[in-house]
């Protein structure tokens, strides 16, 4: 019997990516970025688009959000709490590991 | 038409009816097709290629038992190469070493493996094969040593529901990412053996608890879909998320099918690839236009608020329960014969538990309701 696993909390120090059954690709049919996963797809807004493809692996959710608040030239606490926010959810739907 | 024709995300491909299990509920047709109707390796190759040309972005591969082609591998590189998310569907039972590590290597991005019970005594007895459980252990064991995301898929009925809970703690212990709790849906073999499968409400209402505590507690931690049993819904599902729209099957023959069991509805013809390419069939074909959108409903579903929510539900149960394709699936509260459902539980219930000696089932396979062509 494995031990059980634990649900995953976001912190600044996570290094968000990718689960293997999760993978954006670009359908040239659609023209648009579609997340695909073993039964739904997603299609994430570009600001979603931009996160999901910043969960390399390598970055930790506190170089993404100094990352998008430089991009968009934003507060980072505004883009902490709304990036936070939207890797938890993902996370709980297993779409993004941390 | 009321809603604009979209290119179709979605394909089922059943490339075989062969399949080592007899589940009473399959949903391959009554008339299961030998193995020398099959399309062959370059017929397939050419179906896939025309689909994901035509906007398909995720195939199932199904059966019967997919694992039974020998050019399965083959046939997830096609589908691999061209940017296509492969979903694999099968029974776990009898593939032979290394293989499952070649489908990986081909390209697979998931595999969804059936447990007919979570005891190994339920998945003998329901599949009618021993030692089958055991085997799709074994079966999960590889995929997860392969680096393959995971589904156990748990079809529900009498005879197993009141293992739900051991379902959940089996998908945690094989580390499965996913888990469908499946309702058995009363099409194919299913409607055959109907009364003997058909759960009773207590067990019902029981299963929605014990799934909805589930998905709470485990979230972020395994992923708990539920398929809720259609007979005692108040609205009915949206089956195949709308007839022909935005998904579509295929035969082991390259008939292509709007849902599983489309081909119960004696008013339509289908037609096979090749000659006639996917695109013309999507767009143009009868039986694929026949309940399309929202112009061929009748009242309620014409007048309904959620008519494009449910999209009328499903219409091969429409068929096999009220009589005509185009009716309101009688799973809604708004069907004029909806009691008709309750009826028929009770009903299965009746004889479900009437004394008997015989094995209550008809096994799936070939030639026990027909001959097959």
């Amino acid at each position: 019997m494995m031990a059980l696993r634990e649900r995953a909390v976001v912190s600044l120090r996570s290094v968000p990516s990718l689960p293997k059954h999760a993978r954006i690709q670009y359908d040239s049919v659609r023209q648009a970025f579609a997340v695909l996963s073993p039964e739904k797809i997603f299609w994430p807004n570009d600001i979603s688009l931009d996160i999901l493809r910043r969960c390399d692996g390598r970055s930790t959710v506190g170089d993404i959000i100094a990352g998008l608040a430089a991009d968009y030239e934003a507060e980072q606490e505004a883009v902490a709490t709304d990036v936070i926010a939207f890797l938890q959810e993902w996370s709980d739907k297993l779409l993004v590991r941390l | 038409m009321s809603t604009p024709l979209l290119p179709p995300i979605g394909m089922l491909a059943e490339l075989t009816h062969r399949c080592p299990l007899q589940c009473p509920y399959c949903s391959n047709p009554l008339e299961l097709l030998k193995a020398n109707r099959e399309l062959d390796t370059e017929t397939w190759l050419a179906l896939f290629s025309e689909a994901a040309d035509l906007g398909v972005l995720q195939v199932h591969l199904s059966g019967g038992e997919p694992t039974l082609r020998r050019d399965l591998e083959q046939l997830i590189a096609g589908l691999a190469g061209r940017g296509v998310y492969t979903n694999l569907i099968t029974a776990g039972v009898g593939i032979v070493e290394g293989r499952i590590e070649a489908f990986a290597e081909a390209g697979l991005d998931h595999l969804q493996l059936s447990f007919q019970g979570a005891r190994p005594a339920t998945t003998d007895r329901i599949g009618n094969h021993k030692g089958a459980h055991e085997k799709k252990l074994e079966t999960a064991r590889r995929a997860r040593a392969a680096g393959l995301p995971l589904t156990i898929n748990a079809p529900i009925h009498r005879h197993n529901i009141e293992e739900v809970p051991e379902f959940i703690d089996l998908a945690l212990s094989l580390g499965a990412e996913r888990l469908e709790i499946a309702n058995v849906q009363y099409a194919g073999w299913a409607l055959t053996n109907r009364d003997q499968l058909m759960p009773e409400r207590e067990a019902v209402d029981r299963q929605a608890e014990i799934v909805a505590e589930a998905q709470e507690r485990l979230a972020g931690i395994i992923n708990i879909d539920f398929v809720t049993p259609d007979y005692f819904a108040i609205y009915p599902k949206p089956c195949m998320g709308g007839w022909a729209r935005d998904a579509f099957m295929v035969t082991p023959d390259g008939t292509v099918l709007p849902c599983h069991a489309a081909q119960t509805i004696p008013s339509l013809s289908f037609e096979r690839f090749e000659p006639r390419r996917l695109s013309s069939i999507w767009a143009d074909s009868p039986g694929f236009n026949a309940f399309r959108g929202t112009d061929w409903m009748q009242e309620p579903c014409r007048g309904c608020e959620r008519r494009e929510i449910d999209w009328g539900g499903c219409r091969c149960q429409a068929m096999a329960i009220a009589g005509d394709a185009a009716a309101t699936d009688p799973a809604c509260a708004k069907s004029p014969i909806h009691a008709r459902m309750a009826m028929l539980v009770d009903e299965a219930k009746r004889i479900a538990t009437a004394p008997s000696r015989e094995e209550p089932f008809v096994y799936r396979r070939i030639g026990a309701m027909t001959e097959s062509a």
